[in-house]
């Protein structure tokens, strides 16, 4: 009997030295990690992979698994480096992933790193820590905060999709044709566009089509409201399950979220209007309280390599670094082939001209499709 | 260990004589206060306190004059509009339908079936219910498409109206109209039969009945149900969002908006002054209500 107990007190406080040991070793290169500037700061890629498979977890928000093919991103990643990742809230917005860094601060359910709308990286830099990838010369200079505070990660086409089986002729060749009778409640939007990012860009495309400018969106919000005139808008937002069951056959998207519909309705097409183009990136960033640092770093490493960028691809997003993998040969042929066609000057919307979109649009949409 | 747990209960059961032991009793009702405590009355503080400050810390009053903007205003009618609407409708159908079950054989079959099912259906909210809605009577709905391929079209000229407030007041009247036979059916109860035949051997007419004894014994309990029912769909928010979910038409919608808004629109101190406002409103609802049910059990129960 005692004896016994005797040899569970041992055991537990072998147990216990080995855990003390464990925190003691993580603890020197956590200490590291979170003011790692880049891998060699940490000893080289090694040595960050060490530390973080020491760490063994990973916290990332808002990443839905067929956004960009975050899902098999999630599964690469914990296959490779044997380190479990805790997806949080995967349809959150940009906003819902920096509170809950600021909510759940201290504690070890923090998101450790976000991928946020620009515009949401700029307000919010002062709680991201700097970090540069290995291949953080690849990424364009207009794409990231000097320091490696955000650095975008890829970005896509904002497009039209539509199931040609349900729309009139079964072609969209203009954004003008969404007002005609055949489109009779059949056009949605991704979101609120004073709420949702994708969605407020989907309102900026529709003015530059209808000879507005990034500098006016009013002429996108005098569309919808058009739209609203001919009973054309479905107020319901579209997701995955309203194109499955038809109710929102056109539906104004991000190109590479539109094309994951093709899977339940082969009928989908994705059309980027040619007079209006409008190219559109998230960024990645790091918590600068991130619950598990190194981790934190592996995961941008990993997803900035040239495997990571190729499975965003994969996902028919634009990776950041396509340019420089076109280059070296390492881009996936196929995965690029599969894109939309783009035929028009892609034009991109600046931070100062998201922000007066944003605020016009605030102000003006409730009426609009009232 | 018996006797002190005798002693402790022998406590529990007198409070009130006996100075010398601590009283028990309130050990019974921790948890409730608890819970209340936790889930009620702190957020209500917290919402409380965010609606006076800024997004520096400073007190200031702005977030309750940043309500005065026409989309806020707009959205705070269509609730009280909404509101109103579906809990007169639904005040008087779930009146008419208490009155017939009532007037049954109280262990009848119709009244178990139509009592439990209002138990199950007065539940029936959120996403479920908007989903049911739009399965059924949507664009894509199976009695849509069946009453359209007879040549019925019940959106006619296209205008989706499920989608926009007056279907948001049938949807909410689904639940409402259960919630009144369940309210309301306890009063309709109290109302003796003997006061109906008295009210005949002294001559009265069923219309006497009405006037001068059931309805003024009802008319508290009936407006008093309506209230709750108005609270109910005042408060209601998946229903709508998973319904309506552009332009933030109902306040609870405008809140979510300004919590969540990636686009520049974020304001918590404005959402949180909105909550307050409507904390205030639902408030005064339910005093209303406490003071006509006091009045009510004053006659009936």
């Amino acid at each position: 009997m005692s004896w016994r107990y005797r040899i569970r007190g041992l055991a537990v406080g072998v147990a216990a030295l080995l855990v003390v040991a464990a925190c003691g070793s993580s603890n020197t290169s956590t200490v590291g990690a979170a003011s790692a500037k880049s891998a060699a700061d940490m000893g080289g890629m090694s040595a960050l992979v060490t530390a973080a498979k020491a760490e063994g977890k990973l916290n990332v928000i808002a990443l839905p698994p067929d956004w960009c093919n975050y899902g098999p991103a999630i599964s690469a990643f914990t296959a490779k480096y044997g380190i479990n990742v805790t997806s949080d809230n995967p349809n959150g917005s940009s906003q819902q992933e920096v509170d809950a860094i600021n909510q759940l601060a201290g504690t070890s359910r923090a998101p450790d790193v976000v991928d946020v709308g620009l515009k949401v990286a700029l307000a919010n830099t002062s709680v991201f820590a700097p970090y540069k990838v290995v291949t953080w010369g690849d990424i364009p200079d207009s794409l990231k905060e000097s320091t490696g505070l955000w650095f975008s990660d890829y970005g896509g086409f904002m497009a039209i999709g539509y199931d040609s089986s349900k729309v009139p002729g079964g072609t969209i060749s203009s954004v003008q044709d969404l007002l005609g009778s055949g489109f009779k409640s059949k056009v949605a939007l991704s979101g609120d566009p004073t709420q949702s990012n994708q969605a407020l860009n989907g309102v900026l495309m529709a003015g530059v089509a209808n000879g507005g400018s990034l500098d006016d969106v009013s002429k996108g919000v005098d569309f919808f409201h058009s739209l609203k005139q001919a009973g054309n808008f479905v107020p319901t937002i579209g997701t995955a399950a309203t194109v499955k069951n038809g109710q929102t056959p056109v539906l104004f998207q991000w190109d590479y979220n539109s094309l994951t519909h093709v899977k339940d309705v082969p009928t989908w097409k994705v059309w980027v209007p040619a007079n209006a183009s409008l190219f559109g990136s998230y960024a990645q960033a790091i918590n600068k309280a991130a619950p598990h640092p190194a981790a934190a770093r592996l995961w941008e490493e990993f997803l900035y390599s040239d495997a990571g960028q190729n499975i965003y691809l994969s996902g028919a997003c634009r990776p950041v670094r396509q340019t420089a993998m076109k280059t070296s040969g390492k881009i996936d042929a196929a995965g690029l082939a599969a894109l939309p066609a783009v035929t028009g000057t892609p034009l991109y919307p600046s931070f100062a001209q998201q922000t007066a979109a944003g605020a016009y649009v605030s102000a003006h949409w409730s009426a609009a499709i009232a | 260990m018996t006797a002190a747990g005798i002693s402790a209960v022998s406590a529990a059961a007198r409070p009130v004589r006996g100075g010398r032991r601590l009283p028990l009793s309130w050990l019974g009702v921790v948890p409730f206060f608890a819970y209340v405590g936790l889930f009620l009355l702190l957020p209500t503080v917290i919402i409380a306190a965010g609606s006076f400050t800024t997004k520096d810390g400073g007190l200031s009053l702005s977030n309750f004059s940043g309500i005065n903007q026409p989309y806020l205003v707009k959205s705070l009618a269509n609730s009280l509009v909404v509101s109103a609407v579906s809990a007169v409708v639904g005040a008087l159908a779930g009146a008419l339908l208490a009155y017939a079950v009532v007037t049954g054989n109280p262990r009848g079959i119709l009244r178990r079936s139509v009592t439990s099912a209002s138990g199950v259906l007065a539940q029936f909210g959120g996403v479920t219910l908007a989903f049911a809605f739009i399965a059924t009577l949507g664009t894509t709905g199976v009695v849509y498409i069946f009453l359209k391929d007879r040549g019925i079209d019940i959106f006619p000229n296209g205008v989706v109206w499920l989608t926009e407030l007056s279907g948001l007041v049938l949807v909410y009247t689904y639940f409402q109209i259960p919630l009144m036979l369940i309210v309301f059916l306890p009063a309709l109860d109290g109302i003796r039969p003997q006061w109906r035949e008295a009210t005949e051997s002294l001559g009265g007419s069923t219309w006497h009945y009405w006037r001068y004894v059931a309805g003024p014994l009802l008319a508290p309990s009936f407006l008093g149900c309506t209230l709750l029912l108005f609270a109910n769909a005042f408060s209601a928010y998946a229903t709508a969002q998973a319904l309506i979910s552009q332009g933030s038409v109902v306040v609870p919608l405008a809140i979510s908006n300004l919590l969540t808004s990636e686009t520049g629109r974020a304001q918590p101190g404005l959402a949180k002054a909105l909550a307050l406002m409507m904390i205030v409103i639902v408030m005064v609802v339910m005093v209303l209500y406490a003071v006509l049910q006091r009045r009510t059990s004053r006659w009936l129960r």
